[in-house]
């Protein structure tokens, strides 16, 4: 019955939304919320940063290179072109935040539908479907991701598809195992003797259902997917200079470590915000979808 | 009276470890519009996969496989058993319905009532929403639930177990089906909303002329609703009749022991007789007494006699069909 109750609230898109109790266990979640704040902050930041700020990120000002933060016009200071690293960072913000929700919606259809499929119809099918999933999980990710990102082209667009080929695995087992328990479920067979197609059944009666865990999942896959186009592009196989993004210039950072540790320290400090906020959003979003976490 | 569903020598095997079980064995019978019949039995009988084969729900084979004939009467007879999925899919809930035991969880949670019986009348008649909101509306109305315009955005979880059955009947009397099957859709309701479950679906039956299949192992709702009863053992029908003849006159003894295992009110309050069980339990299919099916657990056997096959499906007058080959004695011996 409870369970119920949030998924009416999770799916729900009436008036009374906010008064639901799921809205209010989030709400409450502080982590979460701090996570939120920080998130529509660094994104607002991304978004508008550059147009707020006197300097292009490819701008060079060959005098100025290595300022330290907070100086002059530079908010961030300069890199060891003189290039404004606030502009670079709030740029960089644009495509590490972009990869890292298109790679999470991407791993989300593709998990989805592998595990919708693989859940629903079980027997060959379904065994199948999750050996294979399997298989992907048993290479190290990063290993894959820098294999195949060592063949294909890296730009933003390729390193996209490459986090979202190996990061589905686990959309797809939550949803699975989802599917095999509410396929049992005598509304699905209120459904089949309406005359419902396997179709119809999978994705109008079975999926809505299992919305609340995909969200979690995929708030989380957003975390990972960011902080993986940063390893790759850190070490050289992601975004390519000029343009920037938050793994690459950490990369361009390393040799300049002793002297000016703010071009680390600042995308560090990004990634790291970035990634925890959606990790203390996805947790937030699991402890609110869960019924039980109201129980004393 | 016109026949909507003739089934004729059904017979049900489920494999299993390499060999078929039979399960439902030559099960003949028909359903004519605006009648009731009604399917008893304990649990294992094949009453339910008799059931489901019809709705052809059961698993495909080579699971499990159906053979013999389900003709459903309309300006063709069509075989329920020869015809393609696709065509199945289009009868089942537009032609012939079916509610079931379990209305607390037989309503997706995340769909308002009115997007399900709305979604339940778009999947099979071209019309507009405003329109199939309207007969959504009108179908609420006919179960009994007050208000209904405003049901229509309720989720099923703020229903209580007696209305989420009324929709449930709503949805299956959406489009008008010729056939409802009813697996004891009153057994997990309590005692009160029973009855009026029962007196609604008559009520229905009455306005729309449908024929009711009405699967339940209650003889109370047998004697309330069914117009024709077939009692079931083991797979077989073992009796079948006008149900005031199979309730007052039982013939086969499976049939009077069913009926003295109901506990009735009189008899616990007034401690004056004993509820008396069965002894014995429902044979596995796997393994099938010789002759007749029932006798290791009846009071009556004669060796010799009731464990030798065949046991013939015998008419015992006005269309009393019994399978018991003591029949004649059992009954002048009680008078």
């Amino acid at each position: 019955m409870t369970a119920a109750v949030e998924q009416r609230a999770a799916s729900s898109t009436g008036s009374d939304w906010l008064k639901s109790r799921t809205v209010k266990r989030f709400i409450r979640h502080r982590l979460a919320i701090t996570g939120v704040i920080m998130i529509s902050l660094i994104t607002f930041m991304c978004v508008v940063g550059p147009w707020l700020l006197p300097y292009n990120m490819l701008e060079i000002h060959i005098r100025d290179r290595f300022t330290p933060p907070l100086t002059g016009d530079y908010l961030f200071g300069t890199d060891e072109m003189g290039r404004d690293l606030a502009a670079r960072l709030f740029m960089a913000g644009r495509i590490s935040l972009m990869v890292g929700v298109a790679a999470m919606l991407l791993s989300t259809l593709i998990g989805t539908v592998i595990g919708l499929v693989a859940g629903y119809f079980g027997k060959v099918t379904g065994t199948l479907l999750m050996r294979l999933t399997d298989s992907f999980l048993c290479f190290p990710q990063v290993f894959l991701l820098l294999t195949l990102a060592a063949f294909l082209q890296p730009n933003a667009f390729m390193i996209t598809l490459i986090i979202a080929a190996t990061s589905w695995m686990e959309v797809a087992r939550i949803v699975s195992a989802e599917i095999r328990s509410l396929r049992e479920r005598d509304f699905v067979t209120a459904a089949k003797i309406s005359g419902a197609s396997h179709t119809w059944i999978m994705f109008r009666e079975l999926l809505p259902n299992t919305v609340g865990p995909i969200i979690v999942a995929a708030t989380l896959t957003v975390a990972k997917a960011i902080l993986l186009e940063a390893y790759v592009s850190f070490l050289g196989y992601g975004i390519q200079p000029p343009l920037p993004s938050w793994g690459n210039m950490l990369n361009n950072a390393q040799q300049f470590l002793d002297t000016a540790p703010w071009l680390a320290i600042v995308p560090g400090v990004a990634i790291t915000a970035a990634v925890t906020s959606f990790n203390f959003i996805g947790d937030g979003l699991r402890d609110a979808l869960d019924a039980r976490s109201d129980m004393p | 009276m016109t026949r909507v569903l003739t089934v004729e020598n059904l017979n049900i095997g489920f494999r299993s470890e390499g060999r078929e079980l039979p399960v439902v064995h030559d099960v003949s019978f028909t359903l004519e519009a605006g009648k009731t019949l009604a399917l008893v039995g304990e649990s294992g009988s094949g009453k339910s996969v008799t059931s489901l084969g019809i709705m052809r729900l059961l698993p495909p084979p080579p699971q499990s496989r159906a053979r013999g004939k389900i003709i459903l009467h309309s300006d063709e007879d069509i075989d329920l058993l020869s015809i393609s999925e696709a065509r199945m899919r289009r009868l089942r809930g537009d032609r012939i319905a079916m509610i079931f035991q379990e209305p607390l969880t037989s309503l997706n949670p995340v769909y308002t009532i009115g997007d399900q019986i709305i979604e339940a009348i778009r999947s099979h008649r071209a019309i507009s929403a405003r329109k199939a909101r309207e007969r959504a509306v009108e179908l609420i109305d006919q179960v009994g639930i007050p208000d209904a315009a405003a049901r229509l955005t309720t989720y099923p979880h703020e229903l209580s177990g007696g209305m989420r059955q009324r929709i449930m009947i709503a949805i299956a009397l959406a489009l008008e089906p010729e056939i409802l099957i009813a697996d004891e859709p009153t057994t997990a309701l309590d005692v009160t909303v029973q009855a009026q479950i029962i007196d609604l679906l008559r009520r229905l039956q009455a306005e729309t002329g449908m024929a009711m299949l009405f699967i339940t192992h209650d003889f109370g709702v047998v004697a309330d609703i069914a117009d024709r009863t077939i009692v079931m053992y083991a797979g077989q029908m073992v009796e079948h009749g006008q149900t005031e003849a199979v309730l007052e006159t039982p013939l086969m003894p499976y049939t009077s022991g069913l009926m003295r295992a109901v506990p009735e009110l009189e008899t616990a309050g007034l401690n004056q007789g004993e509820l008396q069980s069965i002894e014995g339990f429902v044979p596995n299919p796997a393994s099938l007494p010789n002759g007749c099916a029932f006798h290791p657990r009846c009071t009556h056997t004669l060796s010799g006699i009731c464990d030798v096959p065949p046991v013939p499906f015998e008419d015992a007058g006005n269309g009393h069909l019994v399978r018991c080959k003591r029949w004649q004695s059992i009954l002048e011996n009680a008078e």
